[in-house]
């Protein structure tokens, strides 16, 4: 008998289980910080987590509201200037894994967080790329959590904000990167990798109780699936009483100022 | 040599209409109680220059205080819209914003080439994406040892830089520690600057070597402001105010509500505000969590 957890939960799970104690991942704020911290209290205990506030090795008790908040300085090994973070850690290729989410994403994993429609004239202004242009060209490889839909699964990006796979196949070679770009795309219905030749993103694990059709009508493409995709493991009971612990410990902390 | 002021006087001397400013602090020490006072002496076509715009250049964008913002993210982090900023963009409310968007790799690059001297920017970036094709200031350089093509940005070389420190002393120099992110380089990259600070002290006494320290000569104006960075935070002075942060998504969502809340906390106030938030979020009243 399985406990029963939210789709959300799953995809926080999921994620947190592509890393490693050894990685030392850059981790962008919201769910990738969910799914980082949980790595970190659960299978992963040494796993350094970096934020581009400057904090390394960071260690919070509770998930910060934004990348600078205090509690990262607080429990970090060290703290560097922000010029510092971007040069020598990121660009310098001391960064393993990059965790981003996005607005929008398309087959290549292209992620657009900038405007929907124009950019001149947008529909809706997004807030941009901060560190995630840099964050996906200079990490080895890149993680991107996103939640399944069909606003933002697209045929086609209104701009691309950072990098995945491009147009696909060498397209990351041929503009001279050396990086991976993203080697996984956890959803709150299904786990995609890119296809080894076309680079485009393939369902290769499926969540419990998730159809294909589901994935299918929430996507604005045609998916593509591995041959025999998996059934993602569900959530342990140990996985999930520590991230509902980790989300009530920081409901606490960010609401007792109100 | 640095200057000990009111936040009024410091503002009036520093900050001219049409200046191209820099308010920094890395979600951490962001000078707001500075903010406000360029709001209260209504400041005009300013061009603002930050990283993150966050809810100090929310509130001067809405204001009517800016022509011109120069960003990377313009969230309210953690929370969503900065919606003052939005409603600018999108609807030229209360006037058009032009904007020059970057990452945050370019702008603290930027900043750095600023203080170090340069006229630009040389950073592995922008690769495959679609800023360069909308902002024209993105450029590329090869390297002329191996042939690499590298993004470049003009240097940031602010009129004024405006920061929020942890102390300064007697003597005027200006001392901050934690999340530094870009203030130093903003300093060392302007023309003028304000650091605002918690508290002044005699000597700044046992510390790290290390400590990032501003002499006295390299900053025009220091204002003793404790609680200036509200709602954002002072290392080892009071928290994070994420409540607040929350909040301003409902204040900043409507034009008249936002109107309203900056007529009674920033316009008819004055930087007493801060210290009354200090007061309240400080480690001491309500215990370090």
């Amino acid at each position: 008998m399985t406990e029963s957890f939210t789709p959300t939960e799953m995809m926080t799970v999921a994620a947190s289980r592509a890393l490693k104690s050894s990685d030392v991942c850059f981790v962008g704020i919201g769910m990738p910080s969910a799914a980082c911290n949980l790595a970190r209290l659960t299978h992963a205990p040494d796993i350094t987590l970096i934020y581009e506030s400057g904090t390394i090795a960071t260690k919070p008790a509770i998930l910060p509201l934004s990348i600078g908040d205090g509690e990262l300085c607080e429990t970090a090994l060290a703290t560097v200037s922000v010029p510092e973070m971007f040069r020598y850690w990121l660009q310098g290729g001391r960064i393993t894994v990059g965790f981003l989410g996005g607005a929008q994403i398309d087959r290549y994993a292209n992620l657009n967080t900038t405007v929907v429609g124009p950019y001149d004239k947008p529909k809706v202004r997004l807030p941009g790329g901060g560190g995630a242009p840099e964050i996906a060209i200079s990490c080895g490889e890149i993680f991107i959590i996103m939640s399944h839909s069909r606003r933002g699964f697209v045929e086609k990006l209104d701009f691309v904000t950072s990098l995945g796979h491009g147009e696909g196949r060498d397209h990351r070679a041929r503009l001279g990167i050396k990086t991976k770009g993203p080697t996984r795309l956890i959803t709150d219905l299904c786990v995609f990798e890119p296809d080894p030749v076309t680079k485009e993103m393939t369902v290769v694990s499926i969540h419990p109780g998730v159809s294909r059709e589901q994935i299918d009508s929430n996507t604005g493409w045609e998916v593509k699936y591995a041959a025999e995709p998996t059934a993602t493991p569900t959530p342990t009971a140990e996985e999930l009483a520590i991230l509902r612990e980790l989300h009530a410990r920081t409901k606490r902390a960010h609401g007792d100022q109100a | 040599m640095s200057q000990f002021m009111s936040l009024a006087a410091a503002v009036e001397a520093n900050v001219r209409d049409g200046d191209v400013v820099a308010m920094e602090g890395f979600t951490h020490l962001i000078p707001h109680a500075a903010g406000h006072e360029v709001i209260r002496q209504r400041r005009r076509h300013l061009t603002l220059i930050r990283m993150t715009p966050d809810l100090i250049y929310d509130q001067l964008i809405g204001m009517g205080c800016a022509d011109k913002a120069v960003f990377a993210w313009c969230g309210n982090p953690g929370v969503g819209s900065l919606h003052r900023m939005r409603d600018a963009i999108e609807n030229g409310w209360p006037q058009p914003l032009a904007y020059e968007e970057h990452s945050h790799a370019a702008m603290a690059n930027a900043y750095e080439a600023g203080a170090a001297g340069l006229p630009f920017a040389v950073f592995r970036g922008y690769l495959g994406v679609d800023l360069p094709k909308v902002n024209p200031n993105i450029r590329t350089i090869t390297c002329p040892y191996t042939g690499e093509k590298l993004a470049t940005v003009p240097a940031i070389r602010p009129d004024v830089a405006i920061i929020h420190a942890l102390r300064a002393d007697r003597a005027g120099h200006v001392l901050l520690e934690g999340i530094v992110g870009v203030q130093k380089q903003a300093v060392l990259a302007a023309r003028r600057s304000i650091a605002t600070v918690e508290e002044m002290v005699d000597d700044f006494g046992e510390r790290s070597p290390n400590t990032v320290i501003l002499p006295s000569w390299t900053v025009s104006a220091i204002v003793v402001a404790p609680g200036g960075a509200h709602p954002s935070y002072a290392h080892g002075y009071y928290k994070r105010d994420n409540a607040y942060y929350k909040k301003w998504d409902e204040i900043s969502r409507e034009r008249d509500s936002f109107l309203a809340w900056m007529k009674a906390n920033v316009l008819e106030r004055g930087p007493e505000v801060f210290a009354e938030q200090r007061k309240r979020l400080s480690f001491a009243m309500a215990g370090a969590p």
